[in-house]
This record gives C-alpha cells, sequence and structure tokens, in this order.
C-alpha cells in the first residue's frame, strides 16, 4: 500500500492519544509484561527462553539431551554400528561383555549393542507414528466435540468410554491379533488405546475457549465455525497437546515392545527391543543376563526420557503449574 | 493521631520480586501509619504496588516476594521478625482482610456457617457450644437476611454482594483490629457497592476498628476514607487527608487520576491530563487525513463495496433510524430436575412456566451517528440484548431491523458469512479475553479484513492493518507482538482496531473500558469519540457506569430485569430521572464531595 508508506511512521492521532507512556518503543515498558519481549522475537526469542528453562531446571535439560541422543541414535545408527545387526556367528555365540561385544553378543552370535543401537529406529518411528495418529484422531475429536457439544460431543465421548472400558493392553492385543500382524497394526492399535486420552484432554481444553471473547471476535469477523476451530482454538491447545504426546511416547513405546514381547507386532530375525527382551527372558537363569538386560535398559531410559521431556514441556508451555 | 502509638507501622517498606528477568521492586520506599480507628485508602492503579503493600503487612507474599528492607509493626509487634505460628494467630485475629473476587475467596463445597465457624474456632473465640449461635449472629451482623436458612447455603447459592457479605463476616468473627478491604466491591453493581461499602463502614465504626481501603477508585476513596494515600509505581506519590487530597492534590499524578475520573459536569476531553487535552481540540483537524484517505484505499480494492463509505452521518441523521428493536424478548428454558424420561412420566404441569426471560419485550432505536448508552446492572439483560442485536445469539421473538432488513430473521450461524455481517461490529468488555493469545496483534486486526474485506494480497492488509493503528494510536512496531506482550490499553486499542476494519455503521460497545485503568478508560473513551465523529458510526454503549455513559452517549436507555425502565436523552436521564431505579442507581455513585 502505496499510501501507508508516505504518511511518516509518527501518525499524529498516536502521539496525541496515548497518553500513559511515551509513544515510541518506549511503551513497551508500560505494564510489566511487554518489558519481556525485546525486539527480537521469534527464534532468538524461542532459543533464550528454551535455554531459561533448561538452566533453571537441569533434569530438564538432561531429558532434552537424552532426547537428542535417541534421535541421532534412530537416524544414524545403522551406519555407525560395529557389526550387522543381523549377522549370527554361532561361534561368538553368549559371550558376556567384553571389549568386542560391549553389551555381549545373543544366542546366535548377534552383537547386543549393535541390536540395540538398531531398534531405536523402530521403536521411535512407531511410537511417532502412533503418537500422530492418535493426534490427528484423537484430538481432532476432542476439540470439536468440546468446540460443538451436543451430539459430536456425545459421540466421541461414548467412543471414548468403550474404548475405556477394555484392559488397554488386551485391547491393542486384540487389535493386532484381528487386524494382522503388521507393524502397521501396531502402530493403530497403540493409537487407538490412546484415543481416549487425547479426546479427553482436547475436549476440556476446547471447551473453556468455546465461549471465549477471541471466539466470538472471529465469529464477527465473519470466519466460519470450522475455521474457528482449526485456526483459532486448536492452535491455543497445542500447547498442551504436546505436552500430552510427549508423555504418550514414552507408553507407545512400551506399548510396542509389549506387543513384540508376547509375538505380536514386529516379528523375531527384526532388532527390536521388546523381541530382544522376550528372546533374552529364556537365559536369565542360566546366568547371560546381558541379552535382556540391555535392551530392557534402553526401553526404559526411553521411556523415562519422554516422560521427564514432557513434564520439562509442560513447565516451558505452562509456568504456572511447575512444581 | 500522632501522639498515640499507632496500630499500624509501616516505615521505608520495600518488596522484591524474584522474576526470572531479576529483581523486580514492587514496592519502594513506602510508609503507612494507621491510626486506630481510623480509615486510610490506597489508591493507585494496576501495578502501583497497593495491594503487595497490604500482603506484606499480612506477610502473605508469594513464594517470590520478599521484604528487602523496612520494618511492619502492628501494634509494636514486629511483623518482619514474627514467627510463621505468630503470624498465623495475628491474621484473623487481630488484622484480617476482604479480598476482591468474595467468590475466590469462599470455599465453594462448605456451607457458609461452617467457614465461619471454622474462623472462630481456629482462634478458639468460642466454644463448641457456642459456635453455630455465633455464626448465625454474625451473619445477621453483615444484614444477610433469615440467617438461620443461610447458614445452610453454600456459595454458589448466594448472589456477588451476598457472598461479598459473608466474606466481611468472615473477616469480622473474631474482631480484629485492623481491616484491609483490597477492591472489596470491584466486582459489584453501584447500588451493592454502596450497601457493602456503608456496611464494612458502619460495623468497622461500632468496633473502633482500623480499615486500609485499597481501590483505584478515587470517588469511593474520598466517600469513605479519613485519609488518602495515593501510589504509583511502587511509590507514595502523595500522602493528605482525603479532603485536601481532592480539592488541592499536591503531586502531578494525583492529579492527573482525578482528571481522568469520569464524574459529572465534564467533558470527555477533560478528562486527558492538562497538556493533551490542548492538543485534543485539535484531532479533527489532524483526523482530517485518514478519513481523506478512505475511499481510495478502499476503491483500490474491488472486494469492498460502495454503501460501506458513504458516510451515514451525511445522508442525515433521524430520518430513518439505523437501527430498530421491537418487542425483542429472550428466552432460556429453566432447568428442571430429572431427564428426558421424568418429563415423559411427569403426572402434572409444572407449576411454573418452563422458561426464563432474561430480555422481556424491549424496544428502542438507534439512529445514524448516534450513540446510545444501554445500562444496568449485572442480570439485567443488557448484554443479552446486546448480543441479540450483534446477531450471536438468537432472539425468541421480537423484531431487529438494520438499516431497514429484518436481521432478527437470519439465524445466528449463518449470519457470520453475510455481507452484513461486517457492518455490525463489537468492541468487547475483556481486551485480554478477545484476542487470540496466538495471534499477532496485525493478524487479530486483519481477521476481518481476510474473512470479510475482500483483501488478499498480502501487503494491501497490512496496508490496511497499519492504517488502522495508525487511526487508534496504535504504534506501528507493536502489531508484530502478541497480546500478552502488549499493555492493557494497547490491547483494548488493537480491539477497537478490529472492530472498524470494515468501517462498520454499528457499533457494539460492551463495557469497553471496564478493564482498564482511569487514565487508560479516558484515552480509550476520547479515541472512542474521535473516531465516531471521524468515521460516522453508531454507538449501542453497554455499560454499568452511569458516568462514563454520560460521557459518551447522546440518549441512555435504562434497563432492569429484562425490561426498559427509562429512555431518554442522556442530559435528562441522568440529570432529573424519573424512575426511582435510576434515581437509585445514580445515588450509589460514589462522588468526592467536596470537590
Amino acid at each position: 500500500m502505496s499510501k501507508a508508506a508516505v504518511i511518516p511512521n509518527r501518525s499524529p492521532a498516536g502521539e496525541k492519544t496515548v497518553s500513559v507512556a511515551p509513544l515510541r518503543p518506549a511503551s513497551a515498558g508500560t505494564a510489566g509484561a511487554p518489558a519481556l519481549a525485546p525486539r527480537n522475537t521469534g527464534f532468538s526469542a524461542a532459543f533464550r527462553h528454551a535455554r531459561y528453562i533448561l538452566g533453571e531446571n537441569a533434569v530438564t535439560g538432561f531429558a532434552f539431551a537424552l532426547f537428542l541422543v535417541i534421535v541421532l541414535a534412530a537416524l544414524l545408527g545403522p551406519y555407525l554400528v560395529p557389526y550387522d545387526p543381523l549377522a549370527s556367528d554361532t561361534a561368538a555365540a553368549l559371550k558376556a561383555p567384553s571389549v568386542a561385544h560391549w553389551f555381549g553378543t545373543d544366542q546366535l552370535g548377534r552383537d547386543v549393542f549393535s541390536r540395540v543401537v538398531v531398534a531405536t529406529r523402530l521403536d521411535f518411528l512407531i511410537a511417532v507414528a502412533s503418537v500422530a495418529l492418535v493426534f490427528l484422531m484423537g484430538g481432532l475429536a476432542g476439540v470439536a466435540a468440546g468446540f460443538f457439544g451436543g451430539w459430536t460431543d456425545r459421540v466421541v465421548g461414548r467412543v471414548a468410554d468403550t474404548i475405556m472400558a477394555f484392559p488397554l493392553f488386551v485391547l491393542a492385543m486384540g487389535i493386532v491379533a484381528a487386524l494382522g500382524n503388521t507393524v502397521e497394526n501396531v502402530v493403530l492399535a497403540t493409537a487407538i488405546v490412546n484415543f481416549p486420552l487425547y479426546a479427553r484432554i482436547a475436549r476440556a481444553e476446547a471447551n473453556v475457549r468455546r465461549e471465549a471473547g477471541f471466539v466470538l471476535a472471529a465469529r464477527l469477523s465473519g470466519n466460519g465455525e470450522m475455521r474457528i476451530l482449526l485456526a483459532q482454538v486448536l492452535p491455543n491447545i497445542m500447547p498442551i497437546m504436546v505436552v500430552q504426546m510427549s508423555l504418550t511416547m514414552g507408553y507407545a513405546i512400551l506399548n510396542a515392545a509389549g506387543l513384540s514381547f508376547i509375538g505380536l507386532g514386529v516379528r523375531p530375525p527384526t532388532a527390536e527391543w521388546g523381541i530382544m527382551v522376550a528372546e533374552g527372558a529364556a537365559f536369565m537363569v542360566s546366568g547371560e543376563w546381558w541379552i535382556a538386560f540391555f535392551p530392557g535398559a534402553a526401553l526404559m531410559i526411553a521411556v523415562f526420557c519422554f516422560n521427564l521431556l514432557g513434564d520439562g514441556l509442560r513447565d516451558i508451555v505452562d509456568p504456572q503449574r511447575r512444581t | 493521631m500522632s501522639e498515640t502509638v499507632p496500630l499500624l507501622e509501616v516505615a521505608d517498606l520495600t518488596v522484591e520480586f524474584s522474576t526470572r528477568r531479576g529483581v523486580v521492586r514492587a514496592v519502594e520506599h513506602v510508609d503507612v501509619r494507621v491510626a486506630k480507628g481510623e480509615t486510610v485508602g490506597i489508591v493507585g492503579e494496576s501495578g502501583s504496588g497497593k495491594s503487595v503493600t497490604s500482603y506484606a503487612v499480612m506477610r502473605i507474599l508469594d513464594r517470590a516476594g520478599r521484604i528487602a528492607q523496612g520494618a511492619v509493626r502492628f501494634t509494636g509487634l514486629d511483623v518482619r521478625a514474627a514467627s510463621e505460628d505468630e503470624m498465623r494467630d495475628l491474621r484473623g485475629r487481630e488484622m484480617s482482610m476482604i479480598f476482591q473476587n468474595p467468590r475466590a475467596a469462599l470455599n465453594p463445597i462448605r456451607k457458609i456457617g461452617h467457614q465461619i465457624e471454622d474462623v472462630l474456632e481456629q482462634h478458639s473465640q468460642a466454644d463448641s457450644s457456642m459456635l453455630t449461635d455465633r455464626a448465625i449472629e454474625m451473619l445477621d451482623q453483615v444484614r444477610i437476611a433469615r440467617p438461620r436458612e443461610r447458614y445452610h447455603a453454600y456459595p454458589f447459592e448466594l448472589s456477588g454482594g451476598m457472598c461479598q457479605r459473608v466474606v466481611i463476616a468472615l473477616a469480622l468473627a473474631c474482631r480484629p483490629q485492623l481491616l484491609i478491604a483490597d477492591e472489596p466491591t470491584t466486582g459489584l453493581d453501584v447500588t451493592t457497592q454502596k450497601t457493602v461499602m456503608d456496611l464494612i463502614v458502619e460495623l468497622t465504626r461500632q468496633r473502633g476498628m482500623s480499615t486500609i481501603l485499597i481501590t483505584h477508585d478515587l470517588g469511593l476513596a474520598a466517600t469513605y476514607c479519613d485519609r488518602v494515600m495515593v501510589m504509583e509505581k511502587g511509590r507514595v506519590v502523595e500522602s493528605a487527608p482525603s479532603r485536601d487530597i481532592f480539592t488541592a492534590p499536591a503531586h502531578p499524578y494525583t492529579r492527573k487520576l482525578m482528571r481522568a475520573t469520569p464524574r459529572p459536569g465534564v467533558a470527555l476531553r477533560d478528562l486527558l491530563p492538562e497538556d493533551e487535552s490542548v492538543a485534543a481540540h485539535e484531532s479533527l483537524n489532524r483526523y482530517a487525513r485518514p478519513r481523506a484517505e478512505h475511499p481510495r484505499l478502499s476503491s483500490g480494492n474491488d472486494g469492498v463495496d460502495g454503501p460501506m463509505l458513504v458516510s451515514p452521518s451525511s445522508e442525515g441523521a433521524g430520518i430513518a433510524p439505523l437501527l430498530v428493536v421491537e418487542k425483542l424478548v429472550k428466552e432460556y428454558p429453566r432447568k428442571r430436575p430429572g431427564g428426558p424420561l421424568a418429563k415423559i412420566f411427569a403426572r402434572q404441569p409444572a407449576p411454573e412456566p418452563d422458561t426464563f426471560r432474561a430480555v422481556d419485550g424491549i424496544s428502542f432505536t438507534v439512529a445514524r451517528g448516534e450513540s446510545v448508552g444501554l445500562v444496568g446492572e449485572s442480570g439485567c439483560g443488557k448484554s443479552t440484548t446486546s448480543t441479540m442485536v450483534m446477531r450471536l445469539i438468537d432472539k425468541s421473538d421480537g423484531v431487529i431491523m438494520f438499516d431497514g432488513e429484518d436481521i432478527g430473521a437470519i439465524p445466528a450461524k449463518s449470519f457470520a458469512k453475510l455481507p452484513l455481517r461486517k457492518r455490525i461490529q463489537m468492541v468487547f468488555q475483556d481486551p485480554t479475553d478477545s484476542l487470540n493469545p496466538r495471534f499477532t496483534a496485525a493478524r487479530a486486526i486483519a481477521d476481518p479484513i481476510l474473512r470479510l474485506g475482500g483483501m488478499r494480497r498480502r501487503d494491501a492488509v497490512r496496508g490496511r492493518c497499519e492504517a488502522l493503528a495508525r487511526q487508534v494510536g496504535l504504534p506501528l512496531d507493536l502489531l508484530d507482538r502478541f497480546p500478552h506482550q502488549l499493555s492493557g490499553g494497547q490491547k483494548a486499542r488493537v480491539g477497537i482496531a478490529r472492530a472498524i476494519a470494515l468501517n462498520p455503521d454499528l457499533v457494539v460497545l460492551d463495557e469497553p473500558t471496564a478493564a482498564l485503568d482511569v487514565s487508560v478508560q479516558a484515552v480509550v473513551l476520547n479515541l472512542l469519540q474521535e473516531l465516531k465523529e471521524t468515521l460516522g458510526m453508531s454507538y449501542l454503549f453497554v455499560s454499568h457506569d452511569l458516568n462514563v455513559v454520560r460521557l459518551l452517549c447522546d440518549r441512555v436507555i435504562v434497563m432492569r430485569a429484562g425490561r426498559i425502565v427509562e429512555q431518554g436523552p442522556t442530559a435528562q436521564i441522568l440529570v432529573s430521572p424519573q424512575a426511582q431505579y435510576t434515581r437509585d442507581l445514580l445515588a450509589a455513585v460514589p462522588h468526592p464531595t467536596f470537590a
């Protein structure tokens, strides 16, 4: 708009009307809160905020570091490991941890360290995919239920109730057994099992914003209901959903590993933590503890990491609830 | 007073809060003396440290805050050095507090009688056999009718004014020597405010108690306090007997506050500080520029159609009213025990009607370029009326004609996308709540332009946003900030810019300044008046504050219980009201009487 460019920045209207404080950038400091927003918003501000949180809470920093390690292992694992995770070497079977084999070898002589690292990618993928899926299903259904109310709310609510009526792990087992023994179905089953959690949180968060002033204002601006839901309400509940996603990541990994442990989902030769624990369990009694221990520890650390991360994210998103 | 030992003596008090941006001093070098039987007012705008001072006295600062310096002496006891046990004993028994929000101060799941007993028991003021009697006696003293029945009431069963009385009963139950009232009437209607304040004064006088009244309302402080302290940014700028403060304010900040307070006999411009009101008189000339800019700006974009640009005032006010409301009714179903099954099996018809009339057959008009005030106490149906006019909810009966079209017949759901939508806009009560926290100021202002203005090009929209920001006096560099990075006044400007973005004919102002400090309110009211003159809009101004309505409105409609009590020109209604209810409303507004 050329017109706008011609008019000098210091509008007469502006000069006159603000008596609260000087008009120019100095007015940023009028009410405490604005002072915390220097001009460089966006990326650097987000970085500073994150650094502040990490500095305040070392545990969250640790969780973030651990998360980075897991992501790196998932991305680069297969290229870094010393041995082929599938190559068996019966001569070197059931060797205890040593310099050559850091985590020892299993009954087929496969390197446990390589298998644990390589398995990160599969487990991580299952967790991410199922969390993304459940966010799309549960999150959106919940937001719609909370925002529209009425029959939408009733349908979503009853679906969630029905799912919660089952023991969740048994339900996941049933779904995988019925649909077929594939990784995709493990992802789907994990997502369905988590559906009520997401639907309920999204519903509650959307419900309190249903009559918020900015929703009314959006209606006055000519936004349709669907657009208000997706463009105005959903972004506002994203922070809390992200926290929830991090917390469920741990559960999703555990669920996937649990299904593999009982023989559903991922099939034996593949490196996967749940299968490895299952295979190693038989050798615990005979003293070869390392086969089950290291994948189990990896599983525990991953779940632990995601839970800590969720707590940390909650602190960032909602400083009021900080403990 | 100075010869006796004061009840409370605060000397050189400094309170610090440690925040992530380092230590913030909320209160600096504050001295307060309260003599026995004296009522001291602490007046200031938000963030002036008035509440923090009182929290420091009670030692109920939150974890981040600490008394960095100074002394607090209460009847000779050093509050800073006292142990937590001693303080707990002191609070409630010797000094007690009334909070701003009475509902939040009461436990929602405990009967009010039991809550009063709790306090008595805590400080062993009565033995257990007497507890109930004492609690009922307290309820009786705060003028709660039928105290024996109300003893068993839960807070949600009582009105806001009644809850505040229960809180007063709690505060006075142990006959403390000092009462700190922190904005005790802010959420209450004027008539309720008057009865609550009169009650506090009467009870404290009877008992020879001292009171600290914390308020942002100069009129209230003037009416009820012996001495007033004015605080600004954590410092006391002036402290004097209230008569002196109001007749001869010494400090410039006090003068600014005094000027900004709406009161009878002043014009809108008089609210602004001296130096700025001179500038304001020239404002019309200055506004000529943005006005001339409008047609050109819009005609470049085919989406903005013609009729919108016709200045409504040029068509001549009063020929055909812009808005005609006739016999408007809004009914809400009453809640009944039992679900659908109970309805089916119900033998006899219900004794009372199934519906509750929030708005009961009201009729009024708004002419072009006119501002009409809709006044009444909470629950009178004024917001329901304005929401129906806004077409956000559907009417039950009656007619809403807007510029010759029966907009009442269009369902609220489908109204959002009609071209008519852009001609009726609204400024909301709470500027914080009405801005999406995830949208920048520019995005919020651009929303109606994108949806209804027909502008799509990014730079065109941005240009319009900047023009609007200039018009409402919002610095352009604030456009890319999020709501939490803006002050209350700046957020109000964003809300106003959004409302006028499409050059509407009618703007509903729903208590647009209720959440703002008086000095900001003065500026915003002036801004609204100027915008109305420049753009030729009509205003429907919904408010409970008669002094504000007086300044901005040509005509006033007084509502009560869903009906119109009285309507007419502002001067007539406010100077010689016909209805008793209007007279009561006017009488309840506290004025500095000795001015």
